[in-house]
């Protein structure tokens, strides 16, 4: 008797265990990096009441280390269902086909439309007329500006065009009489400022299908040898040394012009305090011509669907879930990311805010670097390096621009035996 | 005959039981050390990079291109300079300080011996993320500690880390600070094992403290020099932490050590093929550093 209740206790909790792994969720790996990682799982109590059937887990990845983290875990077939990337790593994913391309899931959404998008920031995402990921965050880079300083060299806006741009920057030089001030920081190991110069003067930076650099065009040899004026012609620090902390040195006018992104807004509110806090601003860039606000970058974060992944759909729901508006705003509150969504941006925290007014002009107003998986080498490695190089006055901008694509069509040779042996 | 056939089969014997009790670990070696190697050396001669983990028909064999491509690399020679540079200078210079730091503190005249010896071995168990932040400040241009000091001297500021002149100089001066502790344990080490006597029957002589030096200290301390010696230039060969916090290879690519080249090539662009060939090359000159002071120390 006391065997068969063994067993049938036995039984019972076997059955119990079958029923239970049945109404087991479905379990969708997301990765996200940095404070993202650390904040998007306060949103996702929400998610997880709305679709019971499905437990996220999300993993935090730091920045640093992310795209290695994730090139490893493709590797090794090991890839989240659904991940963050930052719109630059977009087409390196895509040419390991490692990503899903998304054009039908968009098709049937009803939530995720693109004119709810910023036109620029989108089209990072496409690559051959197909979308490859929706915009999480966005970001771009506008100018950071001592007004009170502005005013003392006698100006009472920030510069609209390149000329303004030059003209203030000499004014602050003499106003301030200073060696060690600054008009403008443009350090050469950010190869933003220097890619943007070019993208506003239409520059192709890379031609042929994006096989062979063409960094010697008119076009970026003109944006390039200006923006480098402003090293030669000390109205910006060439070392970068200096600088171990942009909001003391902004604080201290050792610079009164910088060129950044909304990721800094909130350090240099701490830092420029008391009789400071209304002696800077944020302005859009400035054109080449007169049609201002000049061109930026279409910067931010993306969210993929992996390829292999078995949980697609219910990955594309997350991605519906984090693109609400709703969302969106409460994402912004947590750590102030800006929405990708259009529609955020009507709610009357944007509205009011002087310094999300000034990105959302800019916003509208965005360009995206060349889409090759080779981007990021180019930028980081061989742009900085040479513009470095200008800025030392070690090369002319001829030279320094010749031995630049030099460099880059060896990086790109790989490239174009792939789009040979693709068109046989 | 007899015996020379116990000889022979207990040798057999032996080797077995050997090559079981050794197995675990030829496993591990063969696993985590040889395959890689091997498959290194092989994807040397491919132009592996990202493309090639989206499909393996994308890898090419272009036999001895990549070696090559590193000669025609200016950055390469920057890099293979830089490193020379950095090991020519700061090899010798840290054994200096080591030794001399080794026989002050087993003089017998000085105090606060384990205080000393702590406070220079300190750095050597610091993490160096720690140590490159407190030294970017010593090395600040407008209000660092070395300028500072240099000041009272009547020299004017240095952008140690930003000026291309003086950065590896900066770098060079950090790693010995950071390193030399450790090869000083060793030398101190060394100097216990050298017996007292020797001193004593040299002073008998009359033999001032520079011929001891000269004829005791260096010429017993030879095998522990060079086992320093070796250790030193290895790992000087790999500079890459110091540089890759400090200053990124910068300014000008005048610290770009190989290692560092060899890891932006391999894991920040995944140009894998490429990366391996500059590992094999930097490979062959740790190899033939190491040849070569082992001969010269026969020869002595």
């Amino acid at each position: 008797m006391y065997q068969v209740g063994k067993i049938a206790v036995l039984f019972l909790i076997f059955i119990l265990g079958c029923a239970n792994s049945e109404n087991d969720p479905t379990v969708l790996k997301f990765w996200a990096m940095g404070a993202e990682g650390e904040y998007v799982s306060q949103l996702l109590p929400e998610f997880e009441k709305e679709n019971p059937n499905i437990e996220v887990k999300v993993q935090q990845v730091p920045w640093t280390a992310a795209q290695e983290k994730l090139i490893t875990a493709f590797a090794s077939d090991k890839l989240p269902d659904v991940f963050q990337l930052g719109n630059t790593w977009v087409p390196q994913f895509h040419s390991l086909s490692a990503i899903e391309n998304l054009s039908e899931y968009v098709e049937k959404s009803t939530s995720i439309d693109e004119s709810n998008y910023f036109p620029g920031i989108w089209d990072t995402n496409v690559l051959d007329s197909t979308i490859y990921g929706i915009p999480w965050y966005i970001d771009t880079r506008v100018l950071y500006y001592r007004s009170d300083i502005l005013k003392k060299a006698g100006f009472d806006h920030p510069p609209r065009t390149w000329d303004e741009l030059y003209e203030i920057s000499k004014s602050i030089k003499k106003v301030l009489a200073d060696k060690n001030k600054y008009a403008i920081y443009l350090p050469s190991n950010e190869w933003a400022p220097f890619v943007i110069w070019g993208l506003q003067n239409n520059a192709t930076l890379l031609k042929s299908n994006n096989s062979y650099g063409n960094f010697s065009s008119p076009e970026f040899k003109e944006a390039f040898a200006f923006i480098t004026k402003f090293h030669k012609e000390k109205l910006a620090p060439i070392g970068m040394t200096e600088v171990n902390n942009v909001f003391q040195a902004f604080k201290d006018e050792y610079f009164s012009m910088y060129i950044s992104g909304p990721w800094n807004i909130k350090d240099f509110k701490l830092w420029l305090t008391d009789s400071l806090e209304n002696s800077w601003m944020i302005a859009p860039l400035p054109a080449p011509t007169d049609e201002y606000p000049g061109a930026s970058l279409a910067g931010g974060s993306s969210l993929v669907i992996n390829s292999k992944s078995e949980v697609k759909q219910e990955a594309w729901k997350l991605i519906e879930f984090l693109s609400r508006k709703k969302v969106q705003l409460e994402f912004y509150k947590l750590l102030n990311d800006l929405p990708a969504v259009k529609s955020a941006w009507m709610d009357s925290i944007f509205v009011n805010d002087k310094f999300l007014k000034v990105f959302y002009t800019q916003f509208l107003n965005v360009k995206a670097t060349p889409k090759i998986a080779e981007w990021e080498q180019i930028a980081f490695s061989k742009i900085q390096q040479y513009a470095e190089y200008t800025v030392r006055e070690v090369m002319t901008v001829d030279e320094a621009l010749a031995a630049l694509d030099k460099d880059i069509n060896e990086i790109l040779k790989k490239r174009r035996w792939l789009l040979d042996k693709n068109e046989q | 005959m007899n015996s020379s056939k116990y000889k022979y089969d207990s040798g057999l014997g032996s080797k077995k039981s050997l090559i079981i009790f050794l197995s675990p670990a030829l496993l591990a070696i063969l696993i985590f050390f040889f395959i890689p190697v091997i498959s290194a050396f092989i994807m040397s001669f491919t132009d592996f990079s990202i493309y090639a983990l989206a499909d393996w028909n994308y890898i090419q064999f272009i036999g001895l291109d990549n070696y090559f491509r590193l000669f025609d690399d200016p950055l390469f020679w920057i890099a293979l300079k830089n490193t020379f540079y950095f090991v020519i200078t700061a090899g010798p210079l840290s054994i200096i300080a080591s030794l001399t730091a080794a026989i002050l503190l087993s003089s017998k005249l000085t105090a606060f011996k384990s205080f000393f010896r702590l406070s220079f071995f300190l750095p050597v168990v610091t993490t160096l993320v720690a140590v490159a932040i407190v030294w970017r400040f010593i090395y600040h241009p407008n209000f660092g500690l070395l300028n500072y000091f240099l000041s009272y001297f009547g020299i004017s500021p240095i952008d140690w880390l930003g000026d291309p002149v003086w950065a590896m100089p900066a770098i060079i001066l950090m790693a010995i600070w950071k390193s030399f502790g450790y090869n000083m344990i060793i030398f101190i080490a060394g100097l216990q094992n050298i017996p007292e006597q020797l001193y004593e029957a040299a002073e008998i002589e009359g033999a001032n403290s520079w011929h001891k030096f000269h004829h005791i200290t260096l010429p017993l301390l030879a095998p522990t020099t060079l086992f320093v010696g070796i250790i030193t230039l290895i790992g000087f060969f790999q500079l890459f932490a110091e540089p890759y916090i400090m200053t990124q290879g910068g300014p000008l690519n005048s610290t770009l050590s190989i290692v560092q080249y060899m890891y932006q090539e391999g894991f920040r662009w995944w140009n894998m093929g490429y990366s391996a060939a500059i590992a094999f090359v930097l490979f062959t000159i740790i190899f033939t550093g190491s040849i070569i002071q082992l001969k010269m120390k026969k020869n002595d």
